[in-house]
């Protein structure tokens, strides 16, 4: 026998510390913000690695930023063009995607060649002809000129991956639809609950960059009004740079959301990522 | 008869069925950027007049005293930026993902906690870490000392020497989960046999990943390599929220993303220049084509995909 127990041993250990290892580094810089909003000023710089007691505890920086910031504001719009800019993706990709799934028309493969085509190339380089576009729309400062350049940027990918699952979809019940009578559209109706995992999956990776975007609420939707959480974030704490509480607990609840749904989530989330990869 | 009326009229619910993306993508995605590479050969007269100028914007981008610096420069951070994730960020994905595929509950567990970085905004990634290392908390300078490294830390982030790659580090912590999942879903992929074969010959655990593992997931290396490339130049929310449009000090972490902006909206004095900042994207967008390109017909074309 070539291993020895110990030698054994060794070989299941080290992965573990590395993998603790990693974890810790991967956590600690989350975890140190969120620890230290609860504490008070002196605290946080006397004791940063201690968590909170009841005398170094304070919610003074949540005061803050209720105070002085309109943070329901940001998250009202974040939620609103997150959640729009998600359903239109879905649908609107879904109804694509089964297009060129179920039909053999002619163009299909030059059709499927153009939409993929933005899979690879970032919207972002379009930015002057979208802000002459948003202009001449009279979209600048809209929620809806966010949810139209998310959707169109989405659109590419969902499509791409959609259309893979929808051929999965077996042709006999579309066929047993088609004998009934079933119109076109019925039978998209059918396959579309088919697929509510792929639909999950491309759900949350469409939602996660659409929430986090800094370029477009900065260059389409800078307004107040219509500031998403990133954006609101970013310069909220440009302003309040040397107030330390303020700051902690801003970037803590800009953080709470996406950390819940990600705890949430994560399985699914991580699974959809690794079925798709091995099929 | 039958078959001449189909011929002329393509079938409704098709069109239905595509109109909406196709309408949308191609407005608000395609004819923009088509509009943007089209204003990189004009130049704004006055407030509603342009005219051709050919490529003057591009060599004026590659030799003006006013341009070229900038654009060297960050072109050349950018690929820094680049070669820090591929030296750094994916050989680490690809580590953790062969440990993470060995399986298990608390693997599972490793696997959501090393992921979770990435699925928080840049922005607050960015001053998480402006704060960590920032000497007046003295966190990072703390817990060096813990381990004896003290006197390695220094205002990382306010030297240009160090600036860069530290805002690179910053972003391979935070998208390290990218390659990590990639690989580690190549790696299940694997069929158990492959490898058991291996192990019966007496190979060790480091011997099978790279005479049996590594091979193949080749396809995926390829596929890491190319988003890392076109990710790059998105890297601008991390250095704007840390560093500014100014990407200080002294222009250090200035990459591709940032000089667009600040050509396209100005800076300080210097008003915002839309026909510039469309050369700076078509710039952009030719190095990405020629990414991709390379890409597809170097790498993927000679790669070849095993089906598992």
């Amino acid at each position: 026998m070539k291993t020895s127990p110990f030698s054994r041993t060794i070989e299941r250990l080290v992965p573990l510390v590395i993998l603790t290892i990693y974890s810790i580094i991967a956590l600690f810089p989350v975890v140190m913000i969120l620890v230290n909003s609860f504490k008070s000023r002196k605290a946080i710089f006397g004791a940063p690695f201690e968590f909170p007691a009841s005398e170094t505890f304070s919610l003074i920086g949540y005061e803050t930023v209720m105070e002085r910031s309109t943070f329901h504001i940001y998250f009202l719009n974040s939620a609103i063009v997150t959640f729009v800019a998600l359903i239109l993706t879905l649908f609107i990709g879904a109804m694509a995607a089964f297009a060129l799934a179920e039909y053999d028309f002619r163009g299909n493969a030059l059709m499927a060649l153009y939409l993929s085509m933005g899979i690879m190339i970032p919207i972002r380089l379009g930015t002057v002809g979208i802000l002459r576009l948003m202009v001449d729309l009279k979209l600048v400062n809209t929620l809806t000129g966010l949810i139209l350049i998310y959707v169109a940027q989405a659109l590419p990918l969902t499509i791409f991956i959609l259309s893979q699952f929808m051929r999965q979809v077996p042709k006999d019940l579309k066929d047993a639809a088609r004998i009934d009578g079933a119109s076109e559209y019925r039978i998209f109706g059918l396959v579309l609950p088919l697929i509510r995992p792929a639909l999950g999956a491309i759900g949350i990776f469409t939602m996660i960059p659409i929430w986090n975007d800094l370029w477009f609420p900065l260059i389409i939707a800078p307004s107040g009004k219509t500031a998403t959480v990133t954006l609101g974030v970013q310069q909220f704490l440009g302003q309040f740079v040397s107030d330390w509480n303020a700051v902690l607990s801003s970037l803590t609840l800009a953080m709470v959301p996406i950390l819940i749904l990600y705890i949430l989530f994560s399985r699914q989330m991580i699974r959809s990522i690794t079925a798709g990869a091995i099929k | 008869m039958q078959q001449s009326k189909r011929r002329s009229h393509f079938p409704v619910h098709i069109i239905v069925f595509l109109a909406p993306a196709v309408l949308l993508y191609t407005v608000f995605m395609v004819i923009p950027l088509i509009n943007s590479l089209r204003l990189s050969f004009f130049e704004i007269v006055n407030q509603n007049q342009q005219s051709f100028v050919g490529l003057q914007n591009y060599i004026k981008l590659f030799t003006d005293s006013n341009f070229a610096p900038f654009f060297w420069r960050a072109l050349r951070n950018n690929f820094v930026f680049f070669a820090v994730h591929m030296l750094v960020q994916n050989p680490i994905g690809l580590l953790l993902a062969a440990l993470l595929a060995e399986g298990g509950r608390v693997r599972n567990f490793f696997r959501t906690v090393i992921f979770m970085p990435t699925v928080l905004s840049v922005v607050i990634i960015g001053f998480i870490w402006q704060l960590i290392l920032n000497p007046l908390w003295g966190v990072a300078e703390g817990l060096l000392e813990a381990v004896g490294l003290g006197a390695w830390f220094g205002p990382w982030l306010g030297k240009p020497e160090t600036a860069l790659v530290t805002v690179a580090l910053i972003s391979v912590w935070q998208f390290v989960g990218i390659p990590m999942i990639l690989f580690y879903a190549a790696l299940i992929g694997i069929p158990d046999e492959l490898t058991e074969a291996a192990r019966v010959d007496g190979a060790s655990a480091w011997e099978t990943f790279w005479r049996v593992k590594f091979p193949l997931i080749l396809p995926t290396i390829g596929i890491v390599g190319i988003l890392t490339f076109v990710g790059n130049f998105n890297a601008f929310d991390l250095i704007y929220t840390m560093k500014g449009a100014n990407a200080g000090p002294e222009f250090s972490t200035d990459i591709m993303g940032t000089l667009f902006y600040r050509t396209f909206f100005g800076q300080q004095l210097q008003l915002g220049n839309p026909t510039m900042g469309a050369t700076v994207a078509a710039m952009m967008f030719l190095i990405i084509l020629t990414g991709v390109l390379l890409y597809m017909f170097l790498w993927a074309r000679r790669v070849q995909t095993y089906e598992l």
